[in-house]
């Protein structure tokens, strides 16, 4: 019965990772670049709406109507201000600008809120479902069916939209995209945008979810990059199954062995994956090509 | 006087490298400058600012003969900083060394320790390129740093392990350890320099401009990156010994800290990826800048921001590092100065004829 409450929670948290991957995942497909900073923005965005949710006195969901144009127009600003001017090696200075954005931030946040746990709050956050003798959390269910929606829409956007269609294109290659017309500089623009106005959303789903301070983000950022790893480089399908996956066996194993084992499995599982499929679960053999 | 050039008595073409004379003059200045400058600035304060240079001095250094020569950008070397802390705290007290000069014994043992733990690691990550690389260097820290806070009965867990610390006076208590890290360091930066200046060298730096016509050219390019690893992850391990001894305590969350690959990386680039010397340049700068940071402006939290600004600001205006940037300044200096002479050369007969 534990064993499957943990399966089921694992699949739960697992949805509010997948998002967060995809994020990741697109935003690496278009611009090869790795958002190092995404764990810095989901603090951020968690303390956007805590603020928004303290002095508003609005539910967590609505502050989102207000901290995600906020963060996606910040998505738009980085791209346009340090990704792009970026000439030369592109994948390693990406990498570590990004992680110059993270420190700012999450310098910025400790000195605005002080280096203090805190927690967003709502009326129903401590409220539980029961279905038979499972319990579960009703912010963990409402995370998920928010990350599922999402994730619905993501996938309409880039399968089934003009803009979709150009952002796969530079997914498969900048270069003829360019050719046969698409402005793959805003395309960029537009998915940096979307992959960290993902970041508002996912961090108002952790702050309900978890405790958080300002340097929270080095946990989420790792936790990132073995599920979009595992999962391949730049395969959205391949990050939500590894998500899932990932956060179901760490949580069986926490029940089964011993919590802090928990999170060791996870990431050798990651090593264990790659030396048999070097270019992850779901990765283009492509990948290995330098 | 004669003007009239033919190509016979061309003077050879310039050469665009920096002369001899101004490299070695200014390694040797740079040398006494690191010989004598805790002699003095003897106030404790800037001396252990000296210290933390050294450390990581030799820590970029012996990851820039990986990560710059190959282009494979670790952001896990932390792992080898962290067993030497820890290999450092733990036969210390198994050892029962006392606190002193006879602690400086550990070093050595640090750096094998750290490049057997190499030889694992190295086999299982190399086999990925490119990003997942990074990621999986990222992966590694992390299972690492979870170890150490899980095996309680060795770590100590997140209470950390304690280094006896000798009881020297405070004026003179950090020139120990500035002395051996300097060493160390320079023992760092002659490897480093051999190695590019070997066949060995050459094979690493072609692995880095294309693998796998580096393969094909019958480079045993799994070897040579092994190589590379292993000798890199002896200096980080030095560098987590020194650093242990120094500072006294291990915890997991400071030996194995993503914060310091990235300083790592950060101090390279800005110095100049793969060249013999920028690293350690960067390291000198960028550390030395960084502890004065932290020690003027107390919190840590507008230390984050004074950093992550000056981050950005060294990415967007130095992307190639400052020594590739000296060497691009001669470089046109050298051309511009050739410019001039050709045109005098040009109008020379035509008696300062009119200008263009």
């Amino acid at each position: 019965m534990l064993v499957l409450q943990a399966i089921i929670e694992g699949v739960l948290v697992g949805g509010f990772y997948a998002l967060m991957a995809a994020g990741l995942t697109l935003v690496f497909g278009v611009m090869d670049i790795v958002n190092f900073a995404i764990g810095a923005l989901i603090v951020l965005g968690a303390y956007l709406s805590y603020s928004v949710c303290n002095h508003l006195h609005i539910d967590p969901f609505l502050s989102l109507l207000i901290t995600t144009p906020l963060m996606t127009g910040l998505g738009m600003f980085i791209y346009v201000f340090l990704i792009k001017p970026i000439k030369t090696n592109r994948v390693v200075m990406s990498l570590l600008t990004m992680f110059a954005v993270a420190t700012l931030i999450e310098g910025i946040l400790d000195i605005c809120y002080n280096s203090g746990f805190v927690q967003i709050h709502a009326s129903y956050i401590n409220n539980s479902l029961k279905i038979g003798k499972l319990n579960f959390p009703l912010i963990y269910v409402l995370s998920f069916l928010l990350s599922v929606f999402l994730l619905g829409c993501l996938f309409l956007i880039t399968y089934r939209t003009k803009f979709g269609r150009s952002l796969r294109a530079s997914m498969q290659n900048p270069v003829a995209a360019r050719l046969v017309g698409i402005d793959t500089d805003r395309v960029s623009m537009i998915t940096l945008g979307i992959g960290i106005g993902l970041a508002a959303i996912g961090g108002m789903v952790f702050g309900t979810t978890n405790a958080f301070n300002a340097s929270s983000s080095y946990d989420i950022i790792s936790r990132l990059l073995v599920i979009v790893i595992l999962g391949g480089f730049g395969s959205v399908g391949g990050a939500l199954v590894s998500a899932i996956f990932m956060l179901v066996i760490q949580d069986v194993v926490a029940v089964v062995w011993s919590p802090v084992w928990g999170s060791t499995t996870f990431y050798m599982i990651l090593i264990l994956v790659l030396l048999v499929r070097p270019q992850g679960l779901f990765g283009k053999k492509g990948v290995r090509a330098q | 006087m004669s003007t009239d050039i033919t190509t016979s008595q061309r003077p050879t073409p310039p050469s665009y490298e920096v002369p001899k004379v101004y490299r070695y003059g200014a390694l040797i200045v740079g040398f006494f400058a690191l010989v004598i400058f805790p002699l003095v600035f003897n106030n404790p304060t800037i001396s252990t600012i000296g210290v933390f240079a050294m450390i990581f001095l030799m820590a970029v250094t012996g990851w820039n003969i990986f990560s710059g020569y190959t282009g494979y950008i670790a952001l896990g070397h932390a792992v080898f900083f962290g067993i030497g802390q820890y290999a450092t705290a733990m036969l210390s007290s198994y050892w029962h060394i006392n606190p002193g000069m006879w602690t400086f014994v550990l070093i050595p043992v640090s750096m094998i320790l750290a490049g057997i733990a190499a030889i694992p690691i190295g086999f299982m990550i190399l086999r990925v390129r490119k990003h997942t690389f990074i990621v999986l260097t990222i992966a590694l820290m992390f299972i690492f740093q979870l170890f150490a806070y899980n095996l309680r009965s060795w770590t100590g867990g997140s209470q950390g392990l304690e280094v006896g610390q000798p009881g020297w006076d405070g004026s003179v208590f950090n020139l120990p350890y500035y002395y051996v890290g300097l060493f160390v360091a320079i023992i760092a930066i002659i490897t480093s320099f051999m190695i590019r200046r070997s066949k060995f060298g050459l094979s690493l730096l072609a692995i880095r401009d294309d693998e796998d016509r580096a393969r094909s050219l019958g480079i045993n390019t799994t070897r040579s990156k092994l190589i590379a690893f292993i000798i890199s992850a002896v200096f980080l391990g030095a560098a987590g010994c020194i650093y242990a001894m120094f500072v006294g305590s291990v915890y997991p969350q400071f030996s194995f800290d993503p914060a310091f690959d990235l300083e790592l990386s950060i101090m390279a680039f800005a110095g100049g990826l793969g060249t013999i010397l920028g690293p350690s340049l960067g390291a000198l700068i960028i550390s030395a800048a960084q502890q004065y940071f932290l020690i003027s402006f107390g919190g840590a939290n507008v230390f984050l921001i004074v950093y992550g600004a000056l981050f950005i600001v060294i990415l967007r205006l130095l992307p190639g590092g400052v020594v590739p940037a000296i060497s691009d300044k001669w470089r046109s200096h050298v051309v511009r100065k050739e410019q001039r002479k050709l045109d005098a050369e040009i109008q020379g007969p035509a008696e300062g004829g009119a200008k263009k």
